[in-house]
């Protein structure tokens, strides 16, 4: 009886202390000047990874090494990504280094509510390691569900005082007028999130409203 | 040679693809002065049959690495909603009918279809609805389309990073 309690409180502790290092994270804002910034970029599916690709064109070579995340189904994002480095290499002159990585699906298009939350809950199981391995200084994303289990682990570095991850979401010029799932989600737990129409900007004031950006 | 170009992106969009292809619809292509039609199926199942004719001539493919040429010959672009292809084609200033995939989940799509409708940039409409808007559009009166600014994100981000 006593063991179950004790269990029971200490279970309450973890979640509470928990709880209390994801508030300091969320709030707490990298300081100081940096010659470089290493960049995990989620990739989705179709116009996602257009939209982001058209995001990381203006970035200047400081932006490197670049980690491109792509769910293990999407050839067709990692012949962008190729084709996008392969241009960048070609007109400037110093190296790119970037690097592909593929994780399961979050969830494909139509599918089921129930499913989606374990197929999520499996994208976790793979997603803590690898962000874990590339400690990047920022994660950019902007809405396909690969995302949500790649910011949670970018959090997770944060919670467990391993790096601070700077969190930045960027919604889709698709969403006028109301967020995504993962926008939903991610709107709580990224450090900046960009939207690209006055009609969010005044639903959601705590975003970023830069215009039209891609 | 006026040409229409059809485009589903990286989605899977027979409803569409049946529908431009169905004899009624090229009809009225050809009644409008078209005599090319570009389908750009993506995922879809359904493949029409290639033809060509004297007046007129059916293309079919997948994917290419790059729609460029297909937007550039193209005097008329129907497009499923991804932001992708309506950014790309309004990019290339050629006039754009935007389809809503009825089928899709919350049908996210329709949201940018109607703003930017509502902007003067594209006419929107449904699979069942697109044989009526082709033959009462008027093209002339679509505004042109400003380029977005990375320039600004990429401002926002050094500041934020600690960049500068």
């Amino acid at each position: 009886m006593a063991s179950v309690l004790i269990l029971v409180a200490a279970g309450a502790a973890v979640a509470a202390l928990l709880a209390l290092r994801l508030w300091v994270v969320l709030h707490s804002r990298v300081l100081g000047p940096r010659q470089s910034c290493s960049l995990l970029v989620v990739a989705g599916s179709g116009g996602h990874t257009t939209e982001i690709l058209r995001l990381l064109e203006n970035l200047s070579n400081a932006y490197s090494p670049r980690h491109y995340i792509i769910a293990d189904t999407d050839e067709m994002s990692a012949h962008k990504i190729h084709s996008f480095e392969q241009n960048r290499a070609d007109t400037t002159t110093m190296l790119s280094e970037y690097y592909i990585h593929r994780i399961p699906r979050s969830r494909e298009v139509q599918q089921s509510w129930l499913s989606t939350v374990l197929t999520t809950l499996y994208s976790m199981w793979l997603s803590f390691p690898l962000t874990h391995k590339v400690k990047p200084d920022l994660v950019l994303c902007n809405g396909p569900g690969t995302c949500v289990p790649i910011c949670i682990s970018a959090l997770l570095l944060g919670i467990l005082g391993i790096k601070k991850v700077i969190i930045v979401y960027v919604e889709s010029i698709c969403r006028v007028e109301h967020l995504s799932l993962s926008g939903k989600i991610l709107f709580h737990l990224s450090d900046y999130f960009i939207v690209q129409w006055p009609a969010l900007k005044e639903k959601y004031p705590k975003s970023v409203y830069l215009g039209r950006i891609v | 040679m006026k040409c229409v170009f059809v485009t589903v992106g990286t989605t899977s969009f027979d409803d569409l693809i049946a529908r431009v292809s169905a004899h009624d619809t090229l009809q009225i292509f050809k009644s409008l002065g078209y005599n090319r039609l570009v389908l750009q199926i993506g995922r879809g199942k359904l493949v029409p049959e290639p033809f060509s004719t004297e007046s007129f001539a059916l293309d079919v493919y997948r994917y290419k690495d790059s729609l460029k040429e297909d937007l550039q010959k193209a005097d008329l672009v129907i497009s499923h909603a991804g932001a992708g292809s309506c950014l790309e084609t309004l990019e290339k200033r050629k006039p754009l009918v935007v389809v809503v995939n009825e089928k899709l989940m919350n049908n996210h799509q329709l949201e940018l279809a109607k703003q930017l409708h509502k902007d003067g940039h594209l006419f929107y409409c449904t699979c069942s609805t697109l044989p009526g808007l082709l033959q009462s559009m008027d093209l002339s009166t679509l505004k042109c389309f400003p380029p977005g600014q990375p320039e600004k994100f990429s401002a926002f981000l050094d500041k934020v990073v600690g960049l500068q």
